[in-house]
């Protein structure tokens, strides 16, 4: 029990990096995903096809191998980051990609009626785009929002890789040191419960979007 | 107040439009019968700028929409279109808007008017259409008849001269059709509107028009099959 007191204060600090890696990828890849569906939609040929091939890339290639080539890679080429931005780096540039491919299918989902309803009325194609189908499509892709969000609070481990202290190293050295299994348990529970948080807010948000089918 | 001519369009290969005419007098209802692929929808969707006609002409209200196949600049677009509401065939309202913000989005939007005199407009809107009752529900919760009438409702408010109807009465129960035929006819004489119906529901359109003209094989008849 002593022991588990003791290691409070790493685990606090462990959980501190975590939950930055999470806000920072959040705050950085949602908006970063919504250029790029707009790119994947966009009727412009090159556009389209540079975006599709960032996803691909993006999607198609480890992360953990993606942190690994912005921290230790670029260097070699002279593009240096300090741990912390390069693992945000790493994961805004990977979210970003499914974020990506889920508003775009959010977007592509709704009804061809809807846009020209709004147009016969004259409205323009921003207004169309903010209102009209923007808030239609969240409504959509809000299950697989939580999915991915979900996803992330699990793949902020990997950020170990460059260094970084975060929950489940902590949780690592302390069970290697008292050769015990309880900090691993610990910080299990500590998931778990930052996992069962986010799955409440988000049948919140879905709530509120109940109110038409 | 409406006037094609020679309107053409092609779908590839496909001849749609093989120089389409057709004048419409204010104040008249028009109705446009044929076969499905004969011309009229896309006749229709001419009209209201969903589809790039290859050539003629639509005037509205002596401005060109189109001449000769060249659209008008965007901004004389934008002034021409407000002149003419189309009521969609599946109504494509707006289902994360309730029914008085569906009326009142594009007049707040497009023609800049304030939010309360907005909704005293769509308030007069919804009981000569019968639904003030239903103003804050959503569209999922009303019915095809009531949907329709928000559809009618949602182009009015743009105070459009002429309102186009796709098919008015294919999404509807057969029992409405009648009720359908009398809110137009009502349209056309208390709000003195001009009136043109797309549909193949020969019955609805004799009951309705003041006018009928046949369309098939994309071109358009213009003797009148039926005169009032």
């Amino acid at each position: 029990m002593d022991n588990i007191i003791n290691l409070l204060p790493q685990v606090f600090e462990g959980l501190k990096v975590t939950l930055q890696v999470f806000i920072f990828t959040l705050a950085f890849s949602i908006p970063l995903g919504v250029l790029i569906a707009l790119g994947r939609l966009s009727k412009n040929k090159i556009i389209s096809t540079v975006t599709g091939f960032y996803v691909l890339i993006m999607r198609g290639t480890p992360l953990l191998l993606q942190i690994v080539f912005i921290f230790f890679g670029l260097p070699i080429i002279g593009i240096a980051f300090d741990r912390f931005p390069a693992a945000i780096l790493a994961f805004v540039l990977n979210y970003g990609a499914y974020f990506a491919e889920i508003f775009r299918a959010g977007i592509s989902s709704i009804d061809e009626g809807q846009y020209e309803g709004a147009k016969v009325l004259g409205l323009p194609p921003r207004h169309i785009f903010l209102k009209i189908i923007l808030p239609q499509a969240t409504k959509r892709i809000l299950p697989a929002v939580a999915n991915e969000v979900i996803t992330l609070v699990k793949d902020t481990a990997l950020v170990y890789v460059v260094g970084l202290d975060e929950l489940l190293k902590i949780g690592k050295i302390a069970a290697n040191k008292e050769a015990s299994l309880i900090p691993l348990v610990a910080v299990g529970i500590i998931y778990l419960l930052l996992i069962a948080v986010f799955t409440q807010l988000f049948k919140l948000v879905e709530k509120r979007y109940s109110y038409y089918q | 107040m409406l006037k094609v001519e020679g309107l053409e369009k092609n779908f590839g290969k496909n001849k749609v439009l093989k120089g389409v005419n057709l004048q419409l007098e204010e104040g008249e209802i028009t109705v446009i019968v044929g076969p499905s692929g004969g011309g009229k929808t896309t006749l229709l969707r001419c009209i209201n700028g969903l589809t790039t006609p290859d050539d003629g002409s639509i005037i509205i209200n002596e401005k060109y929409l189109y001449k000769d196949g060249k659209a008008s600049s965007k901004k004389d677009e934008i002034e021409i279109r407000k002149d003419i509401g189309l009521v969609f065939q599946s109504f494509n309202l707006f289902p994360h808007m309730s029914v008085l913000e569906n009326i009142t989005e594009a007049p707040r939007v497009v023609l800049g008017i304030s939010k309360e005199i907005a909704e005293k407009k769509a308030a007069e809107i919804l009981s000569f259409l019968g639904l003030l009752d239903k103003k804050d529900n959503y569209p999922c919760e009303l019915s095809g008849g009531q949907k329709q009438r928000v559809a009618i409702g949602r182009a009015l408010a743009m105070e459009p001269k002429l309102i186009c109807f796709d098919e008015p009465t294919s999404a509807l129960d057969p029992g409405l059709t009648g009720e359908v035929a009398n809110l137009i006819k009502k349209l056309a004489v208390e709000k003195s509107m001009t009136v043109l119906i797309i549909t193949h529901d020969m019955n609805f359109g004799a009951n309705v028009a003041d006018r009928i003209l046949s369309m098939d094989k994309g071109i358009l008849n213009e003797e009148h099959m039926y005169m009032k």
